[in-house]
């Protein structure tokens, strides 16, 4: 029995630190993939790694009326951010902390990771940390109620919220087609890619434009403070993937009780799965443009729309309204 | 039998979606574009309906409505727009964001009315319903905030669209009937290409703003 539970305990901590180290990999599969897509060469996989490794040897330059939040943030992001990236069941189901996995956990993680990083970015005065701040909450206001939305869709068909109960159920469940997971699959697709400021609502790799978000609020981050933020964003890429797959392509996870076989078919199923989302990524990010500042409320509105039409099918295909 | 049910309630959804599309979309091509796919869709809808239920006559309305309004109106309303030459974007009345969410509130009342209204009938046939009942309230609503002829046009198209939908869930409308509206439709079209052409020889938009001015409704 203590056998089992330090089994278990393992396992639990590789999938913490699993996340971790997949997460520059991940990002660098996306940006490979764009490169050759536009006929670069572009950076090796492994880029990733090497820019946290370079960020956590140089000097961290702090403005000088910068505050104990400012310090601070960085660290607090990058373990609410782990957190969160470590809870969502990737290979396995059955893990010993699955009861912490919870949807509306997960959201309130992420959003008090974002809450952090906008205060940190007001937090020297300049009046670029200032316009990204405002502009990540406004994209947060819309994408936040439609991430809840599409939560409750899944919770009304799985019966729970919490992430293993739900990928439990679309494993047993015969393959259905369903309108509300549809749209609330699209809903999610799209609140992703706001919350990880990808191409149509903020571009990762531009660095002084008038349009960019997130890359406004860590602007006067340099050094280690910039490389937890900067693997907090990777982290945060990884925990989306790993939501999306764990929700509607969650085939070959291993269910509750599977043993070390299990686990390594779950673990190669879902780095493939990963790796393949990451690559389609770079494919959308390629072949769409990035839309103005004022547009995206309407596109950030369409997963509000999707996640509203979601539940309202849901319950009409559970006879509510009765 | 479950998974028949389960594609027909995909492709109306699908259809609602496009609805909820046609409020979005800025652009007089893509509407076009939408309305079109929204055609298709009923299409598929309708052959669905009648290869599933083992109902032959349906196919002809799949046909017709594929044929028509997939195609025909689509690209005739394409042309009528190169040929008058208008700007792209359409003028509405509200914003993007309030007519979705007036979208949003009126699905959701076709829903709360319907399942009051229909107690005691077949789930899928209600549920059939309900979306096209919300398909019908969103091609007025698009009618209701876009100011540009052609794109009310499209409304009105889409209205259309929903009630051949809401008339293959229910028992059906008899051959005759479906033909004549579908002819009727065309005939609109044609009304309301001419009354277009008119409004924008007179007054060089078609705003349809311009005609409160024509009325004597000054603000």
């Amino acid at each position: 029995m203590t056998g089992d539970l330090l089994v278990q305990f393992l396992a639990q901590g590789a999938q913490m630190f699993m996340v971790l180290l997949i997460a520059p990999l991940a990002v660098g599969v996306v940006r490979r993939v764009k490169a050759r897509l536009m006929r670069r060469q572009g950076a090796p996989l492994l880029q990733g790694y090497r820019d946290l490794a370079k960020l956590l040897r140089k000097e961290s330059v702090i403005a000088e009326n910068a505050s104990w939040l400012f310090r601070s943030a960085p660290s607090l992001i990058f373990a609410l951010t782990w957190v969160a990236a470590a809870l969502v069941p990737s290979f396995a189901s059955g893990l010993m902390f699955n009861w912490a996995a919870d949807v509306v956990a997960l959201v309130a993680l992420l959003g008090a990771a974002r809450a952090l990083l906008a205060l940190a970015g007001m937090d020297v005065g300049t009046s670029f940390g200032g316009i990204g701040s405002s502009r990540e909450m406004m994209i947060a206001t819309l994408a936040e109620p439609a991430m809840m939305l599409i939560v409750l869709t899944l919770a009304i068909a799985a019966g729970t919220t919490r992430l293993a109960g739900v990928a439990d159920f679309f494993i047993a469940e015969p393959l259905a087609v369903r309108v509300s997971l549809g749209l609330s699959l699209v809903a999610l697709i799209i609140v992703a890619l706001a919350e990880n400021a990808r191409i149509p609502v903020d571009n990762p790799v531009t660095h002084l434009e008038l349009t960019m978000v997130h890359e406004a609020m860590i602007l006067e981050y340099s050094g280690r403070h910039l490389a937890l933020i900067e693997a907090a964003s990777y982290l945060k890429l990884v925990l989306y993937l790993s939501l999306l797959i764990c929700l509607f392509a969650p085939f070959g996870m291993a269910p509750a009780n599977a043993g070390v076989g299990g686990w390594a078919i779950g673990l190669l199923a879902w780095s493939a799965k990963l790796l393949a989302g990451a690559a389609l990524l770079g494919v959308w990010e390629v072949s769409i443009a990035k839309m103005r500042v004022f547009r995206l409320p309407d596109f950030v509105g369409i997963a509000f729309v999707f996640g509203f039409l979601a539940i309202l099918l849901a319950f009409l295909s559970r006879g509510a309204f009765e | 039998m479950n998974h028949a049910y389960e594609i027909s309630h995909l492709l109306a959804g699908v259809m609602l979606v496009t609805s909820f599309a046609l409020l979005y979309q800025q652009r007089v091509a893509a509407v076009l574009n939408t309305f079109a796919a929204q055609s298709i869709a009923l299409a598929l809808a309708v052959a669905w309906a009648a290869w599933s239920q083992g109902r032959p006559d349906l196919f002809i309305t799949a046909l017709i409505a594929l044929t028509l309004k997939g195609i025909v109106i689509p690209v005739a309303l394409h042309r009528t727009v190169a040929r008058l030459g208008i700007h792209r974007e359409v003028e509405k009345v509200v914003g993007v964001g309030v007519a979705l969410m007036v979208g949003l509130a009126l699905t959701g009342l076709a829903q709360a009315l319907l399942f009051k209204v229909t107690h005691g009938t077949a789930s899928h046939a209600r549920e059939e319903l309900a979306l096209a009942l919300a398909i019908i309230l969103l091609g007025f609503l698009m009618m209701i905030v876009r100011r540009n002829a052609v794109t009310q046009i499209v409304g009105f198209m889409s209205m259309e669209n929903g009630l051949i939908l809401a008339a293959t869930g229910a028992r059906g409308m008899p051959l005759v009937v479906e033909v004549s509206v579908a002819f009727s439709v065309l005939i609109a079209l044609f009304v309301f290409a001419v009354f277009v052409f008119r409004i924008r020889e007179r007054f060089d938009t078609i705003d349809i703003e311009a005609l409160d001015r024509m009325r004597g409704d000054r603000r």
